[in-house]
């Protein structure tokens, strides 16, 4: 991925959060305060509306703008979480112009590190961590695997349904959490599959 | 569901002009933020912070004011601020001595608070946070939400902040206050988001909600509605555990939004009956509601010399002037 595919991957994503905004905050609805589509479509649209400022940014300032301005545009508790993983993307790609399997392999497990520690959460718990988790460890040194990273990033997003969650405002429902999907695991994985269409049509 | 609105993509905004156009000799918005601030601040002073998502008005910003809050955050509706909008308010309610922000306990405010804080002090601003859980209808301490016990702990907080305090001190006060404030709440009515046609969730006419948050969450329990004493019986079978024996208290009924005063001074008259405690203050009124919500919530603050002292002492906030 250039900077010019990550730029067509945030409009992808922003397209895509916009038409999933009424699902994504039915299903917060069932968990947290149903905003979560509301919240990701504002956010996405904001990167949006910026990309034109950040044309001649590199991949690294790329994904630090991306994160600080999730950070600022979603608020919540999606906006940290995005936002950090975004930025620790930004920083671990410093040098790299073009991201290869070694560098989404080193990138990710950077991001999936400062979702954990900012959320204070690990896989399994019902969150998007359950998204990133598995993606992170999909990607190997060789070329990725886009339709294998797709299916991992919806096997972690379909498994958030049997769990029970323990973080946000759902972990309140404590066993009354299981039976739905997680909000930011689904949000997640339309991110990972956006990104999956898109590797995988300049092929 | 009818509101009082032009767009509701832009209604905090609009709010926040409105409070400011309202109350412009003390309150001023920080330019291109969601932040309120006092006019003028009081140099060495330890700034005092808050804020959230909006939908909970007059909390936070109509309790910035000389006695109480520097600078308030609001945030969309039910919605954190971003870590921007934290940042923006620590560098203007720092004086030189430091910034306490007050947060209540939901992961996205704290997350938003942790990495303001991280920010601030990249540019040597110390800033510190205390955490409010006092919502007693959650079991695990660290899963409880703040809710109107939250008004209680600014205003002793902010008052203590006047005295010219320390940070470490006015942090210690802060922390002592949220270890002896509880509430639990009662909705009658769900409330509806400016942005969304239905509302939060479905109460039947003859059912109440009994442990609900402050947005429009589902509750704890839900049953067959009951009088107000009957609420009053249960909310203070809850709380009263949970907070120290013997203390003198000060008792806050706060209304959700949509509940008639004379009803909260009925449910007031109701708790008063049935607690055999020493009560030296009772407020009555809205401090932290849940937009049009209909329902109550009942704060029991075990008050000690210290706590009464700032409880007591000056405010000058739109809100609560005493």
């Amino acid at each position: 991925m250039d900077s010019k595919q990550a730029k067509q991957w945030m409009q992808k994503t922003a397209i895509r959060m916009e038409a999933e905004k009424d699902e994504l905050s039915a299903l917060d609805q069932a968990l947290g305060d149903g905003d979560h589509g509301v919240n990701m479509a504002r956010g996405f649209r904001a990167v949006e509306e910026s990309l034109d400022e950040w044309d001649e940014l590199s991949l690294s300032q790329l994904m630090q703008k991306l994160g600080s301005t999730l950070v600022s545009k979603v608020g919540g508790a999606a906006g940290p979480l995005y936002g950090t993983a975004f930025m620790r993307l930004g920083a671990a790609w410093k040098d790299v112009h073009q991201v290869d399997g070694e560098a989404w392999m080193s990138g990710m497990a950077k991001a999936v590190e400062g979702i954990a520690q900012r959320g204070k959460t690990q896989a399994g718990e019902g969150t998007l961590l359950d998204v990133w988790s598995p993606v992170a460890a999909t990607f190997t040194a060789s070329e990725p695997d886009w339709k294998k990273i797709e299916a991992e990033a919806k096997k972690g997003m379909e498994a958030t349904e049997d769990m029970v969650v323990k973080k946000g405002r759902g972990a309140l429902l404590g066993e009354k959490s299981v039976g739905h999907l997680d909000p930011g695991a689904v949000s997640s994985y339309y991110l990972f599959q956006e990104l999956a269409n898109l590797m995988k049509a300049g092929e | 569901m009818k509101k009082l609105m032009n767009d509701p993509e832009n209604i905090v905004t609009a709010f926040l002009d409105g409070l400011v156009a309202a109350n412009g000799e003390r309150l001023q918005r920080l330019e291109g933020t969601d932040v309120i601030t006092r006019r003028s601040f009081k140099p060495q002073k330890v700034g005092i912070v808050s804020g959230g998502g909006s939908g909970h008005e007059p909390a936070h910003a109509g309790y910035v004011g000389e006695g109480m809050l520097d600078a308030a955050v609001a945030g969309e509706v039910f919605t954190s601020p971003g870590a921007d909008q934290f940042l923006a308010a620590i560098q203007a309610a720092d004086q030189g001595a430091g910034v306490l922000v007050l947060v209540k306990n939901y992961n996205g405010d704290v997350m938003n608070v942790e990495m303001a804080q991280e920010m601030a002090e990249a540019e040597g601003i110390t800033a510190e946070m205390v955490i409010i859980n006092d919502d007693v209808a959650v079991d695990d301490p660290e899963q409880r939400r703040g809710i109107a016990g939250t008004v209680l702990v600014q205003k002793m907080t902010g008052a203590f902040a006047e005295t010219g305090a320390s940070l470490s001190e006015v942090k210690r006060l802060a922390e002592k206050a949220v270890s002896r404030v509880r509430s639990m709440s009662v909705a009658l009515t769900p409330c509806t988001l400016p942005a969304v046609d239905q509302p939060s969730f479905d109460l039947a006419e003859e059912e109440m909600e009994v442990g609900i948050g402050i947005h429009g969450e589902r509750g704890m329990d839900r049953r067959e509605v009951a009088s107000s004493a009957e609420i009053a019986r249960l909310l203070l079978d809850h709380i009263l555990p949970e907070i120290p024996q013997g203390a003198p208290l000060a008792v806050l009924v706060n209304g959700m939004g949509s509940t008639s005063l004379m009803e909260l001074q009925v449910f007031a008259n109701d708790v008063i009956e049935q607690l055999d405690r020493d009560i030296q203050h009772t407020f009555v009124g809205e401090y932290m509601t849940s937009l049009d919500m209909a329902g109550v919530s009942l704060t029991l603050l075990a008050l000690d010399d210290e706590l009464a002292e700032h409880l007591q002492a000056p405010v000058k906030t739109v809100q609560w002037k005493q």
